[in-house]
């Protein structure tokens, strides 16, 4: 055992000279063959396709385990829900929205979210990648990086809390009478997407952050599960500063509420104008930016633990 | 006798101390409950403004119901976290037969280890959140020390009942090798029947009564009812008590059970 982690150590210093210069022009001149920009998207996507592949196979070998955690992923979010249910056999609003109102805020945010975690949701596992070394060997794998360490231990049973959103999502939509115009048809397919590109963005984020402070990893969650605690109800139930806070530094509120509003013709309590419901992939794209340079920071500043 | 007192102390200090270790990650859980403590909190506001009195509670009843939740959520392990990942792990790899050959009762030592983690995620991550709840939201936090005491003394029951339950799920590791599912579904229904989503008080009619007497009631329901005075007389608390005393028994005898079973089942390789 010791030998094979000396292994990995060993080919772990050699990768983390080499990652840096990975992002710099110079390697085309000595690869000729090196993929440009849009080929190591490719490339890195093709990775992680086999990687998940990989690990879909692996969890279907504890077949009981797999079919229990499949239910109990969609069973969580459903419980919330319940508990939401409850809430409402007791009163008929909660900070003037209804319970289909509610349904809507839920749903669309725990698609989202599912969908994000069932991505990327284990790039919370790199802390302890970082400790145990392990995170080396994968510096010396011809795939890059992020594709890895997204796909790393890829959860099918995830799949789970995607159905159980979009299911509440459906029944909110077909509950509510919305005025539907083509824009609003667009939108709820939209909402959901930028709203999984937002959480994917705190999740690099998270993953980043974690070279710095590596037993971290918790933070995050206060801004993805967190974050959709906060989501699933309506924004008149925060005080304003939170909401100031969740919309233009970490701009969860383009997740769903802004998009929701606009679907109920509702006016947002910051007083931002009906059109602002449409710019969720555009702040999905700019907080990618971010995250992708912390992401950046974060892999050229790692130093191996040597173990 | 006295040994073993004094094995199973040393066990839970180490318990303790290996928690202790964990600055950062200790930081981030109080920020994370601190955040959701906020969070719910606004929703209950807003509940519980539309509604006076729900579930027997006032305003700022509900509110210190929120915080203190938080403030025992790790301690509780109510999402996981204490040691059934551990002991299925060592399930798994076969480091449980090292367990099995210690001179020491395997359920006791894990009891211990894990009230040991208890102890310290009570007082590293239950103190600031409750402070900070205290300090942003009006809360219903009795000043009689008689109060306080009774109430250590019900979540400590709480922490034993829902040890007693995780080490019955980390067993099934003997049967089921892979215990990721049986962890999630674990959390969920802690998270749900404990009213850590929502006081079981306020569940309506039948399912309410059921909800209020099955095991995970004695974890959070039971010692959130003792502290706000709920169950204010002697004999009131001492009802509180006992349920979960009853549920310490019941539950412990059972993890034995399950134990024997699992040890007939094991066969060590060697190696």
């Amino acid at each position: 055992m010791a030998e094979a982690t000396g292994t990995a150590g060993t080919a772990g210093t050699a990768a983390a000279t080499a990652g840096p210069a990975e992002t710099r022009p110079a390697r085309e001149f000595t690869d000729p063959e090196a993929p440009r920009a849009h080929g190591r998207v490719l490339e890195g996507l093709r990775g992680y396709g086999l990687i998940v592949a990989m690990w879909i196979r692996s969890t279907m070998t504890y077949r009981t385990s797999f079919v229990l955690s499949t239910v109990g992923n969609a069973a969580i979010t459903l419980l919330d829900f319940v508990a939401i249910s409850i809430m409402f056999s007791h009163v008929d609003v909660l900070g003037g929205f209804t319970l289909p109102e509610i349904a809507l805020l839920y749903g669309s945010c725990s698609a989202s979210l599912g969908l994000a975690d069932l991505l990327l949701g284990n790039t919370d596992r790199i802390g302890a990648r970082i400790r145990d070394g392990s995170l080396d060997t994968m510096l010396v794998r011809p795939v890059p990086l992020l594709a890895q360490v997204a796909a790393d231990r890829f959860a099918l049973r995830r799949l789970g809390r995607v159905v159980q959103g979009l299911g509440v999502l459906g029944w909110a939509l077909w509950s509510l009478e919305v005025d539907w115009t083509a824009g609003k048809v667009l939108l709820v397919p939209v909402m959901v997407l930028s709203g999984a590109a937002i959480f994917a963005a705190v999740m690099v984020a998270g993953a980043a952050f974690q070279f710095v402070a590596g037993d971290a990893a918790e933070v995050q969650n206060s801004f993805t599960y967190g974050g959709c605690t906060m989501l699933q109800y309506p924004p008149t139930v925060f005080a304003t500063e939170l909401l100031r806070g969740v919309t233009f530094i970490v701009p969860l509120a383009f997740v769903n509420w802004l998009p929701a509003l606009y679907l109920l013709g509702r006016p947002d309590p910051l007083g931002l104008p009906g059109w602002a419901a449409f710019l969720s992939p555009l702040v999905a794209f700019v907080v990618f930016v971010p995250a992708s340079l912390a992401w950046r920071a974060g892999v050229r500043s790692y130093r191996s633990t040597g173990s | 006798m006295r040994q073993r007192v004094r094995l199973y102390a040393a066990v839970a200090a180490g318990g303790f101390r290996r928690y202790a270790t964990y600055g950062t990650a200790t930081a981030a859980g109080v920020f994370t409950n601190t955040v959701f403590g906020f969070i719910v909190a606004f929703t209950y506001a807003a509940l519980w403004d539309q509604r006076p009195g729900l579930g027997g509670y006032d305003r700022a009843q509900a509110l210190t119901f929120v915080w203190v939740s938080q403030s025992l959520l790790a301690a509780g392990a109510f999402i996981g976290g204490g040691f059934q990942e551990e002991i299925q792990e060592r399930v798994r790899t076969g480091d449980i037969a090292v367990d099995l050959y210690r001179p020491a009762d395997l359920q006791m030592w894990w009891l211990a280890a894990d009230l040991g983690r208890s102890a310290f995620q009570l007082l590293g991550r239950g103190l600031v959140p409750l402070v900070a709840g205290a300090l942003a939201f009006q809360l219903a936090l009795p000043s009689d020390p008689w109060r306080w005491l009774l109430f250590l003394v019900s979540v400590v029951l709480g922490l034993v009942v829902s040890f007693a339950v995780r080490y019955m799920l980390g067993l099934l590791a003997f049967w089921l090798m892979d215990g990721s599912g049986i962890n999630l579904m674990a959390t969920v229904v802690s998270i749900f029947f404990s009213g850590m989503l929502l006081p079981l008080t306020v569940f309506p009619g039948a399912f309410g009564e059921f909800v209020r007497v099955l095991p995970w009631a004695a974890m959070l329901q039971v010692p959130m009812d003792v502290l706000l005075g709920v169950h204010s007389g002697a004999g009131d608390a001492v009802g509180a008590l006992g349920f979960q005393a009853g549920w310490v028994l019941v539950l412990l005898g059972a993890g034995r059970l399950l134990q024997s079973a699992a040890t007939r089942k094991v066969v060590v390789q060697g190696g």
